[in-house]
């Protein structure tokens, strides 16, 4: 209903830390769509785990007015996306259903790689930017070079950057007026057949699948029956409204307008991100740009910990998934772990997201195994399988070669560690693409294999920069590779969930870091523990657990004897919270520890 | 309950008295001891003895096989209160004719004149605690008398008792393996036919415990003890005292009868602040336990007759958990169809296959035993076979 001029759409770039959802509270808070008392901090981010870990997972709009000084009213409508790169597609979706966007940097600590990955999407939406400079109060802050840096390295003009503190609220007035004067009103044609963009959906417990739109042309009204243009569903719509942020339902959107509505559709599987909306009678010509389903990259096993939790994690996961469209799970059986799932994610803190809440959330102590990326093993028939268990590999006469997916990395790093961070990537088979500086830090960027960044890129770039640097990927295609699967063998006997899949220049490598880990993970035993790493019949790597040879009580009296019944009995509790593997007892955080490299 | 209320008879019966008094604390004991100025022994003797007659009143009618007079240090005690003691279990229950009756002693020489007394009174075994046979290591263990005193005070021992055996602590702060060989062939000479040697552990609650945490006390652990452990065995063996229990060393037939009866989970009523007892009553078997702070035993003891804490109905499956985890201390180790009657069911072959497979078990005529390779690792023994 508003007029299309008094509209404006945008979101908010920003690399984790510097500030976007704080700004994002600060908006809120000053054109008063909350009151103070309704304020928690970060009010976007509605998820526990989101909150707590300063992530965004699900796009979220809030619907602002503001008064400005022209004198006028306007409709400003925020849409907050995820920030990490696991979730680019969606990003993507959300940019498009908006025309500018607020480019938020630290100014004391400057552009960083995910800020990088989000702001070309926006260029490639044709957003307006506006740059906007935070934390200015902090004494570190330094403007100037932060805005000669943006315009750098983006190649955007920030001279007329916005300098505030989103903490202490300066500013703020600044921001609301650079929206109304910098950003574009929205176009679009009212009378037009409505084609709105489906930006994102969410499972709600009260009123089932929400779905948040954007009206390109058209209008969006309850009762009104309506196609998802992908498939051919039809839903009559229940409600339509708009979040600010409370979800309030409204009579119609209009073109221009971002809101949500419910259309009892049951599933979040059933909505695909970037589908086009349109109304059954009056169908639009031209959908909006293809919708491209997720598709997971990184796959691992997840297994209860006690198997009769098995049940509970299976309904865990389909409760999970109901929400989550990205995520994918299958039954899989494991000699060492038993009964468990093979799960699909969009990259590892997608995986860490749902590890998390399926243990926190639904309370099921879990084994996570190796990450594995999805493979493309051709076969000498000709035939191509996708694999992403190390189990699932073929024999290796009927493999004719093996692709795996590799990424373009781009990381931002002070002078001091490149060093360091050029002979990290080296020695992941890395590329050197592009090698550029700005100020005092560098951005490299890279060809890497996706199989050596889900292994510890993550861990160890952080380790060896102290933090320092920042890294983001996109996919960028399959190319063949010597890989090979290297089993592991604890007491000469394989353990199926510790078997990897590895570049045959990393083999020994990896190998002799594995065996090393598993010989402080798994306990002295009675007897000598070996532990091997072996491709195919060859033995590549191992270290030996030694026996024990002193464990028994000195002193044992009358009076000691239910003390030491008692600690027995403690002691069988904690072994039950082994795995048997033959004769040996492996703990359950060896499988996730191994993997785990420390320097 | 599963499985049946076994008979006392199964590992005998025997009296543990419980002397709580020390003239100093030393820094490696967890033991309940106490250093008091002075001790009423009037009062004491009247406290043990009241209470000796209702742990009667709980387990009538079977002869006292053993007594064993423990600490503290029971050596403290006048001869007179172990005398009156000793008379009072053999009223009750009846001693058997057989009957061990053993005293914990420090060897100094205060002590050492009132063995006679002891001897007069029927103790007729006496275990010192001498612990090292130099200055150094007596010294930084705490202990008040010298090597010179404790061989004075051992042999004031055997000249008036049949049956003298003494205790050493091996594996002490900075013991090379060949000064304990020196040590303990020394101590294989001095022996008459009984040996303790136990590895020194670090107890919480004890100075030593403080020490070790803040990093300043070093003991032998893992692989330096297992060493020492076994030079232990080997020397022992040689001189024809093999270990007849973890700890424990003995020509045949020289055995602790007293603390053989609690590895072969014996029935003991157990008198004194913090005494420990298993009692076979008609209704099951019972875990007794008394209070271990001396006044508050005293008061209580004033007050009803007993200082009893606890009594703990023990289930046949807890039984024959005990009962394996303390029978395979022993050489001679243990019954398996008792094992069987206790809890209910057999060990699996599936637990005893394995074990005996690596040489840690043997089995033969339907018993079960440790072997030399099994007993240094006797805990992963039995986690094994309890799982």
């Amino acid at each position: 209903m508003t007029d299309l001029s008094h509209i404006r759409n945008f979101s908010i770039v920003a690399h984790i830390d510097h500030g976007k959802s704080t700004l994002a509270d600060r908006l809120i808070q000053t054109t008063g769509a909350l009151s103070d008392r309704e304020m928690k901090a970060q009010v976007l981010d509605s998820m526990d785990l989101e909150r707590e870990r300063g992530i965004t997972i699900k796009a979220q709009t809030v619907r602002l007015r503001y008064k400005a000084k022209n004198g006028e009213d306007y409709i400003l409508n925020l849409i907050d996306t995820p920030g990490h790169v696991d979730f680019a597609y969606e990003v993507s979706r959300s940019m498009l259903a908006v025309e500018g966007s607020l480019l938020v940097v630290d100014a004391s600590q400057g552009v960083e790689a995910q800020t990088l990955a989000n702001v070309y999407q926006a260029i490639d939406a044709d957003h307006e930017i506006v740059s906007v400079l935070n934390k200015i109060d902090l004494p570190a802050a330094e403007p100037e070079r932060v805005s000669e840096q943006i315009e750098d390295v983006i190649g955007i003009d920030a001279s007329d950057a916005v300098h505030i503190s989103a903490k202490t609220g300066l500013g703020i007035e600044d921001v609301l007026e650079a929206i109304v004067e910098r950003l574009p009103a929205p176009s679009g044609d009212r009378d037009a057949p409505l084609k709105a963009l489906l930006v994102d959906s969410w499972y709600d417990a009260y009123l089932g699948v929400v779905v948040l739109v954007r009206v390109v042309d058209g209008v969006l009204k309850q009762g009104q029956k309506n196609r998802m243009m992908s498939k051919n569903d039809y839903y009559p719509i229940d409600r339509v409204g708009v979040c600010i942020p409370k979800m309030m339902t409204i009579d119609e959107l209009g073109p221009g307008e971002l809101g949500f509505i419910t259309a009892s559709i049951k599933q979040v599987s059933d909505t695909r991100v970037g589908d086009t909306i349109t109304e059954e009678r009056r169908q639009t010509e031209e959908p909006l740009p293809g919708f491209k389903p997720a598709q997971p990259v990184v796959f691992c096993g997840i297994f209860p910990v006690d198997s009769a939790e098995f049940e509970n994690l299976r309904d865990a996961m389909e409760k999970l998934a109901l929400n989550d469209a990205s995520f994918s799970h299958e039954m899989e059986t494991s000699a060492a772990l038993g009964f468990g799932f093979r799960c699909g994610f969009l990259g590892l803190l997608h995986l860490e997201i749902i590890r998390e809440r399926l243990e926190r959330e639904y309370n099921i102590d879990l084994i996570t195994t190796a990450p594995s990326v999805v493979y493309h093993v051709y076969t000498t028939d000709g035939g191509m399988i996708e694999m992403h268990n190390p189990a699932d590999m073929p024999d290796p006469v009927k493999i004719d070669h093996i692709e795996e997916p590799w990424i373009q990395a781009n990381i931002l790093v002070p002078d001091d560690y490149l060093g360091d961070v050029l002979k990290l990537c080296q020695e992941r088979r890395g590329v050197q693409q592009d090698l550029t500086y700005a100020g005092s830090r560098a951005m490299a960027n890279y060809k890497l294999p996706l199989n050596e960044v889900v292994f510890d890129f993550y861990d160890r770039l952080k380790s060896i920069t102290k933090g320092y640097a920042s890294f983001d990927y996109q996919i960028d295609g399959y190319e063949m590779g010597d890989l090979v699967r290297m089993s592991i063998l604890v007491n000469d006997e394989p353990v199926d969930a510790l078997s990897t899949i590895v570049h045959r220049s990393q083999a020994e490598r990896r190998g002799r870091a594995m065996c090393e880990k598993l010989k402080e993970l798994i306990p002295m035993h009675m007897f000598k523990v070996p532990i091997q790493a072996a491709i195919g019949g060859r033995i590549i790597a191992r270290e030996t657990v030694r026996a024990l040879r002193k464990d028994v009580t000195a002193k044992c009296y009358g009076g000691d004897v239910t003390r030491k019944r008692k600690l027995l009995e403690k002691q069988q509790a904690g072994k039950k919270k082994m795995r048997q593997f033959g004769k040996v007892e492996i703990p359950q955080e060896a499988f996730i520890n191994a993997l785990k490299m420390d320097n | 309950m599963n499985g049946s209320v076994e008979d006392w008879r199964e590992g005998g019966f025997g009296l543990y008295v419980h002397w709580p008094f020390c003239l100093a604390k030393c820094p490696y004991c967890d033991f309940n001891s106490h250093v008091w100025r002075e001790v009423d022994q009037k009062r004491w003797r009247e406290a043990l003895l009241a209470e000796m007659r209702v742990m009667h009143a709980r387990a009538p009618g079977r002869p006292v096989d053993t007594v064993f007079f423990g600490g503290g240090t029971p050596s403290l005690m006048p001869a007179e209160t172990v005398a009156a003691l000793i008379r009072e279990a053999d009223r009750l229950w009846g001693l058997s004719s057989t009957v061990e009756i053993t005293l914990e002693a420090n060897p100094t020489s205060v002590e050492a004149e009132r063995f006679r007394g002891y001897s007069e009174a029927g103790v007729n075994r006496v275990s010192m605690g001498v612990q090292a046979l130099n200055d150094r290591d007596l010294k930084a263990l705490g202990r008040t008398h010298s090597a010179a005193e404790a061989r004075a005070a051992f042999d004031v021992a055997r000249s008036v008792f049949d049956r003298v055996s003494f205790d050493l602590i091996y594996a002490r702060s900075g013991q090379t393996e060949d000064a304990w060989r020196d040590e303990l062939r020394e101590a294989i000479d001095m022996a008459i036919d009984h040996l303790s040697l136990y590895q020194l552990t670090i107890e919480p609650g004890t100075r030593f415990a403080d020490l070790y945490d803040l990093g300043k006390l070093s003991v032998p652990e893992d692989d330096a003890a297992a060493t020492l452990y076994e030079a232990t065995q080997e020397i022992c063996e040689a001189a024809g005292m093999p270990a007849y229990e973890v700890s424990n060393h003995a020509r045949p037939s020289a055995e602790s009868q007293h603390n053989r009866l609690y590895w072969r989970y014996g029935d003991y009523a157990g008198v004194g602040p913090g005494a420990h007892g298993r009692l076979t009553r008609p209704s099951g078997r019972f875990a007794t336990e008394t209070i271990r702070d001396p006044s508050a035993w005293m008061i209580q003891v004033e007050g009803q007759g007993d200082g009893l804490a606890s009594v703990a109905p023990v289930t046949s499956q807890e039984q024959a958990a005990e009962m394996l985890m303390m029978g395979l201390r022993l050489t001679e180790g243990v019954r398996l169809d008792r094992y069987a009657r206790l809890s209910g069911e057999e060990i699996s072959q599936k637990r005893l296959h394995p074990l005996a497979e690596d040489g840690f078990i043997e089995i033969d005529s339907g018993q079960l035993r440790v072997t030399d390779a099994g007993r240094p690792v006797l805990n992963a023994v039995l986690r094994a076979l309890l799982a």
